[in-house]
């Protein structure tokens, strides 16, 4: 069966890539365009490891098409820092040790970043909900809240130029 | 399996009509998805309609609203408008699942899929939602309640697709509400949800109310006479009473790892009360919030 001939934006860059019908947007992130960032948790919409961004909406690229992209912005974690600059959020997460094994780290990265995009000035309790999707069996959660109250602290005071 | 994306409704019911093989609708796709890769479901055609404009928007006028089928749970909240009016609606689509599903997940979807446990189903039945079909043979509504008629079963034909929901215009004192029964706080299915509308008069008495149950019988539930117990009293303490009774008595539910059929029984009754409760201080005027 003739592929589809998908045409996209990732992260600003125009991208173009052939996928089966069947394939999700996380396969072709991570098997096609080796965009590993992007990992795979559970594949059924429950972990959030391989949250993105598709035209700033938040989703998970598991529970996508890969031809569904076709004339879409994707925001993957790939695009969080600039050259060897870490994101304010990146920065944050080393400074608060918000991290261990790493699997859920990425998806937690965009989907903070999405948060602060829309609510500058997050409670405790908005942080909570907004992550609720974004599983992490290593943190206890505690530091990566801290790191993303800190974080859009700082991105608040224009401390960051990132 | 193959992949369309028809920009008309036309084209899609044509699509679904002719394939021969299992076909299947793609919304937010958050079930849908999750069904073939478990291998519940192995479709040869996937039809994703949201390159069709009408089942993506929200509209309203005097009469009332019109909600696409895949208009996604985000959209929804982001709607002051339909908030205000519909907020019980809005909130019972705004608990299915995270911050990322509600980036994808629709009501056509939540419906279409045809769990007892549907968050977005009892709202809209209270709400006395019409839904939309279109098929090979023209268009149609059915009440939403009359949509699914046992679990994964649709009262839908071969080609037919639900392009959206028809919701009243809010009355003057009208209020609704959402609320369903989980363990936690978030990310989890109802073990018992309750939706109730209802409008009072200037002095106050209940002119009309609906209320459903949802996860308490082989599909969610229109309770009429739960809701008849409200109509012509203040809402007080003797009406919540009977309402509560009247929720109970009508589940029929099943045992199982979320909850006992007794326990499902006995949690209706008091999520109507309390959800009747919530619907009647908006009727007021009050702002609240249920989650």
């Amino acid at each position: 069966m003739a592929k589809h001939h998908v045409v996209t934006t990732v992260n600003g860059d125009p991208v173009e890539f052939l996928c089966e019908s069947g394939e999700t947007l996380l396969d072709v992130l991570r098997n096609q365009l080796n965009m590993t960032g992007t990992k795979e948790g559970c594949s059924t919409g429950d972990c959030g490891a391989c949250s993105v961004t598709v035209d700033g909406r938040l989703v998970c690229s598991c529970l996508m098409l890969g031809v569904e992209a076709a004339g879409k912005k994707i925001g993957t974690i790939e695009g969080l820092a600039s050259g060897d600059k870490l994101h304010p959020l990146q920065q944050k997460f080393l400074e608060h040790a918000a991290l261990q094994c790493g699997v859920c780290t990425p998806g937690v990265l965009v989907a903070a970043k999405a948060l602060l995009e829309k609510h500058p000035d997050p409670t405790e309790t908005e942080v909570r909900y907004w992550l609720a999707g974004n599983l992490c069996r290593c943190t206890g959660y505690d530091k990566i809240i801290r790191a993303v109250m800190d974080a859009a602290k700082d991105m608040r005071s224009g401390r960051h130029a990132g | 399996m193959r992949y369309a994306a028809p920009e008309t409704i036309e084209k899609a019911c044509h699509l679904l009509a002719s394939e021969q093989g299992l076909a299947r609708v793609l919304a937010g796709g958050t079930d849908l998805l999750v069904q073939i890769k478990t291998d519940v479901l192995d479709p040869v055609l996937v039809v994703d309609i949201k390159h069709i404009a009408e089942v993506r928007s929200i509209t309203n006028d005097a009469k009332g609203w019109h909600i696409g089928a895949a208009v996604t749970g985000a959209e929804l909240k982001e709607h002051a408008a339909l908030r205000a009016a519909w907020p019980g609606v809005v909130e019972a689509a705004n608990l299915i699942g995270s911050t990322q599903v509600q980036g994808r997940a629709t009501m056509g979807g939540n419906l279409c899929n045809g769990s007892p446990a549907a968050d977005s189903v009892p709202a809209l039945i209270a709400a006395g939602a019409m839904a939309l079909i279109a098929g090979p043979n023209g268009r149609r509504e059915l009440p939403v309640e009359d949509v699914m008629t046992g679990v994964r079963k649709l009262a839908l034909t071969k080609g037919e697709i639900i392009t959206g929901f028809r919701l009243p215009a809010r009355p003057k004192h009208g209020g609704d509400a959402y609320l369903r029964f989980i363990p936690r706080t978030e990310m989890d299915i109802a073990v018992v949800g309750c939706g109730v509308a209802l409008a009072i008069d200037d002095k106050g008495v209940c002119t009309a109310a609906r209320m459903s149950l949802g996860a308490v019988a082989a599909r969610p539930l229109l309770v009429a006479d739960a809701a008849n117990a409200l109509v012509g009293t203040k809402v007080d303490a003797s009406a919540l009473d009977k309402l509560a009774a009247a929720a109970s008595a009508a589940c029929r539910p099943i045992d199982d790892k979320r909850g006992t059929k007794d326990f499902r029984i006995k949690v209706a009754g008091v999520l109507a009360r309390r959800t009747a409760q919530f619907a009647l201080d908006r009727a007021h005027g009050k702002t609240t919030q249920t989650h």
